[in-house]
């Protein structure tokens, strides 16, 4: 029996995490795996840390992973890699949008913001694909695409026929937006493969 | 071919394919998705209901109507339903009817994480429990079918990761249930005492009619492998046991209330040892020790609190967890926050800055106890602002009525603020209420209510005034304010504390995020101008942020409401084209 493989997307409510993690589902279907996706909603939607957990294999049970499980970490944001990193496999991979968003305790001047969080994390032997997925975002013409950016990022490392990704893609974006967030995709999937 | 489908989705799945013609629900995190599904398919009739009890009452009736019925509701939901709860169980039903109730163990969106199995067992109905989504939506169909078979409302109990987990299912047709005739039987129905001592008996045969038939049930299913432990759960606690233990005997009970014995009791003869893992309370532990059953370890591992999860089940049990690498320093807390423009902010501000005590409610609201608003000082159910305050102020006089207010959302003064209100105004409290309407239900995640003027289906509906029914009420007081503008609100708020006698004030002001809400262009700063003086660093606005001595306006989250420009004393933000 495959062993059941672990994703977890993390980021800022708002980020647009639940539309990586309905791709990501769409492309684990198609490839006929059994999957299953957690997420929460409510609280958590008003610019609060939020966490989609994503698992596919032979036969999947728990539909949360736990700490050290994760194959794949995918964070959009910096502190948010500092708060779930200790839920990366041993030998996992975590996939950063190397930006930093404030927190209302940041905001309000009660905590500081870490600094160095990336190399922080890399100097514990942690594999990490840092990006300026922003960037490549506005490159696209959207800012909102740092999502698709990221999937395209994860695409590159994870293989799967392109064509599934892309076919996924136009299942889950409005037609009105598929140019911008296949130019996104694109641009994240080269630079995947640029470091592989 | 299978499809992913989250929980809820395919609790609605499961409606259309059994046949359900009636929905009614009010909304609550994680069961709100169950009727917004549902109402996409044309077959069923959906609404949303006021609060539960109504919701209740209006399946019920739907029920006693012949047709197949629905109702769903968050764990503290069923609270508010209990009444109808109780005494459907002695009624019965005519066509089928089916009671969605979603727990959330751990309080992602919760005041309190209370075990809804509780219900089942006091009511004397039968509740399943789904653990996943192929599950939802075959127990729904199974739920009707006990439903009309036992002659009671059916519990289908679900929890935040069941509900709001995406799973595979199988889809089928619907098979249609035309409407049944409705016969008139004041025995069964009108549940007076001398009719309902008739009834109790009948309740209790079918309890027992319920355990012979758990005794088989398929849902309640025997996997047997390794023998050395065997391990008795329900719901999330299967998925988690068995990701940890492929190979392991595990009795696992489809049906929640009532409990099978002999089934238990013949797994339990086949192991070695006997452990329980249920999240929240020990139902199925307590059940199985007042039937002599050996348990080797329940409650006293795995504890009453929170979710549960493969970790936690593997620490329990003393077994080895995965390696991980840790972040060494303290990552500050990213919690959920008042969105940018959101009218509740400035209002917020102004109860800070006024110094009163605020009674808060249920809603995004509730969001203002936290730094650096920090302006709630009491949250407890829905409608409790307002019903609290009148016993606040009663006992601590007429100086607490100039320092205090209630704030309640429109949607929650429709569910349960009305009544509180009527509990002021006729027995001469002189309260101050604010109604914090943004014309919608915001926290849930944008559903429509009594005073949006739409429908669930989306269809045009008469809207509540809440100034008439205010007046009706009897408050003669009734103001009408804009959040956004400062000192009007300070003002008038001042004016209705002084005032002695009831007062309403309705701060109204659409929720930022609804569609039809358009944003301003984003505010900037004079850095010329800024002093760094930090006064607009005081409305908690995730737009601003603090560095170089200078404010910085986030162009990406502002939406230029303003509020930040009234609180800077040099006028250093401002409009881009005003700059």
């Amino acid at each position: 029996m495959s062993e059941t493989k672990n994703i977890m997307i993390v980021g800022v409510g708002g980020q647009g995490t639940l539309l990586a993690s309905r791709i990501l589902g769409s492309v684990l279907t198609q490839q006929g795996f059994d999957v299953k996706m957690s997420e929460v909603h409510g609280m958590s939607q008003r610019g609060g840390s939020v966490v989609t957990y994503v698992k596919y294999g032979e036969r999947v049970y728990s539909p949360i992973v736990d700490t050290g499980e994760a194959d794949f970490i995918l964070a959009f944001e910096r502190l948010e890699a500092a708060r779930w990193i200790s839920y990366l496999k041993k030998d996992g991979t975590l996939i950063l949008n190397d930006r930093p968003i404030s927190p209302m305790p940041v905001i309000t001047g009660a905590m500081e913001y870490p600094a160095d969080i990336s190399e922080k994390i890399c100097a514990k032997g942690v594999k990490l694909i840092a990006s300026d997925a922003l960037e490549m975002a506005e490159n696209a013409g959207n800012a909102k695409s740092v999502n698709v950016v990221l999937i395209g990022i994860l695409s590159a490392i994870m293989g799967f026929d392109e064509t599934l990704w892309q076919k996924a893609l136009t299942e889950c974006v409005k037609p009105k937006f598929l140019e911008l967030n296949q130019k996104a995709f694109a641009l994240g999937r080269a630079y995947g493969q640029s470091i592989k | 071919m299978k499809q992913l489908m989250l929980g809820n989705a395919a609790v609605a799945r499961g409606l259309y394919e059994a046949g359900c013609r009636f929905v009614s629900a009010y909304p609550g995190t994680p069961s709100t998705e169950i009727p917004e599904c549902a109402a996409t398919y044309k077959e069923i009739y959906a609404e949303w209901a006021p609060n539960e009890k109504v919701a209740y009452e209006a399946a019920l009736g739907a029920a006693f109507g012949g047709a197949r019925s629905f109702c769903s509701m968050k764990h503290v939901g069923l609270n508010v339903a209990a009444d109808p709860l109780f005494t459907s169980s002695y009624t019965g039903v005519n066509g089928g009817m089916v009671v969605a109730v979603a727990d959330d163990p751990a309080m992602h969106s919760s005041q309190n994480e209370q075990d809804s199995r509780h219900y089942a067992i006091a009511a004397k109905l039968p509740m399943l429990e789904p653990s996943d989504s192929a599950e939802c939506l075959e127990f729904t169909k199974l739920a009707f079918e006990l439903s009309e078979r036992f002659d009671c409302p059916c519990l289908l109990r679900t929890c935040t990761r069941v509900a709001h987990s995406q799973s595979l299912v199988e889809l089928s047709d619907r098979v249609e249930h035309m409407l049944k005739p409705f016969e008139r039987n004041p025995v069964k129905y009108v549940m007076m005492p001398a009719n309902a001592i008739k009834r109790h008996p009948a309740v209790e045969q079918r309890t027992a009619d319920l355990v012979e038939y758990a005794e088989s049930a398929a849902i309640n299913r025997v996997e047997m492998g390794d023998t050395e432990v065997g391990y008795v759960t329900s719901g999330t606690g299967y998925q988690y046991l068995r990701e940890c233990f492929p190979n392991a005997s595990i009795l696992k009970l489809g049906m929640v209330n009532p409990l099978p014995v002999k089934l238990i009791a013949d797994f339990a003869a086949r192991v070695k040892k006997l452990i329980v893992v249920e999240e929240l309370d020990g139902i199925i532990e307590t059940h199985l020790r007042a039937n002599g059953i050996r348990v080797d370890g329940g409650k006293d591992i795995f504890g009453p609190c929170g979710e549960l999860s493969q970790n936690r089940i593997r620490a329990a049990l003393g077994m080895k967890l995965p390696e991980f690498v840790s972040f060494d320093e303290p990552v500050p807390q990213r919690p959920p926050a008042l969105c940018p423009g959101c009218p509740h902010r400035g209002l917020f501000f102004t109860l800070s800055k006024l110094g009163v005590t605020v009674m808060g409610d249920i809603g995004c609201y509730t969001l203002g106890a936290l730094p650096p608003l920090k302006a709630l000082d009491t949250t407890v159910c829905m409608g409790a602002s307002i019903s609290g305050i009148h016993g606040f102020n009663t006992v601590r006089g007429a100086e607490s009525a100039k320092n205090t207010v209630a704030v309640i959302g429109d949607s929650t003064f429709m569910h349960s603020g009305i009544t509180g209100l009527v509990d002021i105004v006729y027995n001469k409290g002189v309260s101050t209420v604010m109604i914090l309407d943004n014309s919608i239900t915001g926290m849930t995640g944008h559903q429509q209510n009594p005073t949006t003027g739409k429908t669930l289906k989306g269809e045009d509906a008469p809207a509540v005034s809440l100034e008439k029914l205010c007046g009706a009420v009897g408050v003669k007081r009734v103001r009408v304010c804009d959040p956004y503008a400062l000192d009007e609100l300070k003002a008038i708020v001042s004016e209705e504390l002084a005032a002695d006698e009831p007062s309403v004030i309705i701060a109204r002001r659409p929720c930022m995020l609804l569609p039809e809400v358009k944003a301003a262009p984003a505010l900037v700063v004079d850095k010329d101008k800024c002093v760094g003086c930090k006064l607009c660093m005081q409305i908690g606005c995730p737009a601003l942020s603090f560095g170089d001595k200078k404010a910085h306006v986030d162009p990406t989250l502002c939406v230029g409401c303003e509020l930040c420009t009234q609180m800077c004393r040099v006028g250093a933000i401002c409009k881009r084209e005003a700059k």
